[in-house]
């Protein structure tokens, strides 16, 4: 196996009393795509930040190419793309390039390729202020592109973007894991991240909840299919008294089984069929699985 | 590293040209500096002293206010507004220096105020003296006082760019820019004249008065410009430019402290940074 680009263990980091990472360890290969999940204040940028050396932990490790964070060699390795940032409006987007490139002592000539792999070459002699969101965020996008980083840093980077837009950024992202980049992205939403990324690690409240493919997370949640059944007039008690569960209202009865149990569930449910109505089966979705490990139950949500 | 200062020198230059920073201060400066020689014209005739000299003597009065203002405005948001802007987290994320930074920063907006200053009044200058005529001691004049206001222009964006560093945001680095102009260019003069003539004659408008003078970067410009201009009418606290009680290069060196100082506290506060 090879060595992880990123390697970060049992990192712990506070704010005054605040713990805002508390005993976090993650890896991050070449060519792999992690997506760091969490609701807002979970911690995410503040990973980011202790990675790129910014903010100092207060127990852990940190390496990135077996390097500590701020060090040259660190800091040559990662590219990182904040979660809010506004290049100055009266640039162009090659200017912009051109003085990112200056200061990582990248070549000026790789500039007009790292502006075509975003799709701005058209725009490139246009200032900022004239590009539109989606625009932007792809030259934030070249910029942590610059260099050919080993490890891409990406800090909600699909946030407030249309679908197409997202799914432009997404190949990008692809391309550039091909290329060799491990790539660390975070979200708000596993539906989004589904099939774009190869892992995925959910952080609450400074705490990594869950880290694996989206399979293993999903066996490992083990939610159960739930099953809604609607009773013929003044059946519901009846129902009610063989099966439990939950009552919705007058007629309606929710009822939960393992994945497993499922079919055992169902032939058992036709045995009443003259108390049936209706049934509805729902396994459970990504949305599910994510409040599973981030820790936000359903009623919570509802509310 | 000169190729890393090299690349913030470009990009802080050309957005301060690209800003109009420096046509809006070459042409306040260059309109000022015309119209004090204009005036300067109609009383060098009764004076029978030479234009060149008696304008610069009026210039650099002027200059106290206007110079720092100009400096101030072009520098106070520049760490700051990237702070806010989420570019200085790009920048510090590459393997650039923060001295290299603030240092990039610093030469550029120093080199665009002194480039405004050249302009304006070399051109005033120049103007001056071809049309009203002028000796070797106007030339001389007007040349300290163009070298002197760059200074003084560079001791300020040092000032404002230390501000934007403390201050951390766009908000609070205003505010601080426009309280230093009004304690340094304003309410200082003002305190000291107070104190002057509270004391009367004594130990303090002798012994202490003078060097709280030149503590202060803009009257120690304009003092040193007024004390090597014989002809100059003063008053107030420029009386004691025939006074001193030092030679009046040591003004410089109050200039030379502070840009210094201001270095040193802006560089050691953007290590401290988290952007
Ligand atoms: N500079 C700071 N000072 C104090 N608390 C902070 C600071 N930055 C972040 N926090 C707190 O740390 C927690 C994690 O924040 P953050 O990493 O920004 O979350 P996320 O990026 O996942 O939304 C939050 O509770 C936030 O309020
Ligand atoms: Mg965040």
């Amino acid at each position: 196996m090879t060595d992880p680009i990123l390697d970060i263990r049992n990192l712990c980091l506070s704010f005054g009393r605040l713990r805002a990472l508390e005993d976090v360890s993650l890896s991050v290969r070449p060519g792999e795509r992690l997506a760091l999940l969490g609701h807002n204040g979970a911690g995410k940028s503040t990973l980011f930040k202790a990675v790129l050396g910014f903010l100092q932990p207060s127990a852990g490790r940190i390496a990135v190419t077996g390097h500590a964070p701020g060090t040259d060699a660190a800091r040559i390795a990662v590219n990182y793309l904040p979660e809010v940032v506004s290049f100055p409006r009266n640039l162009t987007g090659r200017e912009v390039l051109v003085f990112f490139s200056g200061l990582r002592g990248a070549p000026r000539a790789a500039v007009a390729d790292l502006l075509a792999r975003v799709g701005l070459t058209e725009a490139s002699d246009r200032t900022v202020g004239t590009y539109s969101k989606g625009m932007r965020q792809r030259l934030g996008l070249a910029q942590a592109l610059i260099g050919a980083p080993r490890l891409l840093l990406l800090d909600e980077p699909t946030s407030g973007l249309d679908p197409v837009s997202r799914q432009e950024f997404y190949e990008i992202i692809a391309d550039a894991a091909a290329r060799g980049s491990a790539v660390l992205l975070s979200s708000h939403s596993l539906e989004e991240v589904q099939d774009r990324t190869d892992r995925v690690a959910i952080l609450a409240q400074g705490k990594l909840r869950a880290d694996g493919t989206l399979a293993e997370l999903a066996a490992g949640a083990a939610l159960p299919t739930r099953i809604r059944v609607t009773a013929k007039p003044g059946a519901a008690d009846e129902l009610h008294a063989a099966f439990g569960g939950r009552r919705v209202n007058g007629c309606r009865l929710e009822l939960e089984c393992p994945q497993d149990a499922k079919l055992a569930m169902l032939a058992q449910l036709g045995r009443h069929e003259h108390a049936l109505s209706d049934i509805d089966l729902a396994a459970p979705g990504l949305n599910d699985i994510y409040r599973h490990y981030s820790g936000r139950n359903e009623t919570e949500d509802r509310t | 590293m000169t190729t890393r200062i090299g690349t913030i020198f470009e990009q802080e230059f050309r957005q301060a040209r690209r800003n109009l920073w420096v046509v809006l201060a070459t042409g306040v400066l260059g309109l000022f500096a015309v119209a004090l020689a204009l005036f300067g014209a109609g009383q060098g005739a009764a004076l029978k002293a030479d234009v060149l000299t008696l304008t610069a003597a009026s210039l650099a009065t002027l200059s106290v206010y206007l110079i720092p203002l100009i400096a101030l405005l072009m520098s106070y948001d520049s760490l700051a507004g990237e702070i806010e802007r989420g570019t200085l987290a790009l920048t510090f994320a590459t393997p650039v220096r923060r001295w290299e930074v603030f240092v990039g920063k610093f030469l550029a907006q120093a080199a665009a105020v002194g480039l405004a200053i050249a302009l304006a009044f070399g051109g005033a200058g120049l103007l001056a003296a071809v049309w009203l005529g002028t000796g070797a001691e106007g030339i001389a004049a007007w040349l300290r006082l163009m070298v002197t206001a760059a200074v003084l222009g560079a001791v300020f964006v040092g000032v404002g760019l230390m501000l934007s560093a403390l201050a951390g945001r766009t908000a609070r680095a205003a505010a601080a820019a426009v309280g230093t102009w009004l304690l340094l260019v304003v309410l200082y003069d003002v305190a000291l004249l107070g104190a002057l003539m509270a004391s009367g004659e004594g130990t303090f408008a002798s012994h202490v008065f003078p060097w709280l003078v030149i503590a202060n970067p803009a009257d120690a410009f304009r003092l040193y410009n007024l004390a090597l201009i014989e002809t100059a009418p003063i008053a107030g606290i420029d009386g004691l430019a025939r006074t001193l009680p030092f030679p009046p290069v040591a003004a410089l060196a109050g200039l030379g402290l502070w840009l210094g100082a201001c270095l040193m506290l802006g560089v050691i506060r953007t290590k401290r940074i988290v952007p």
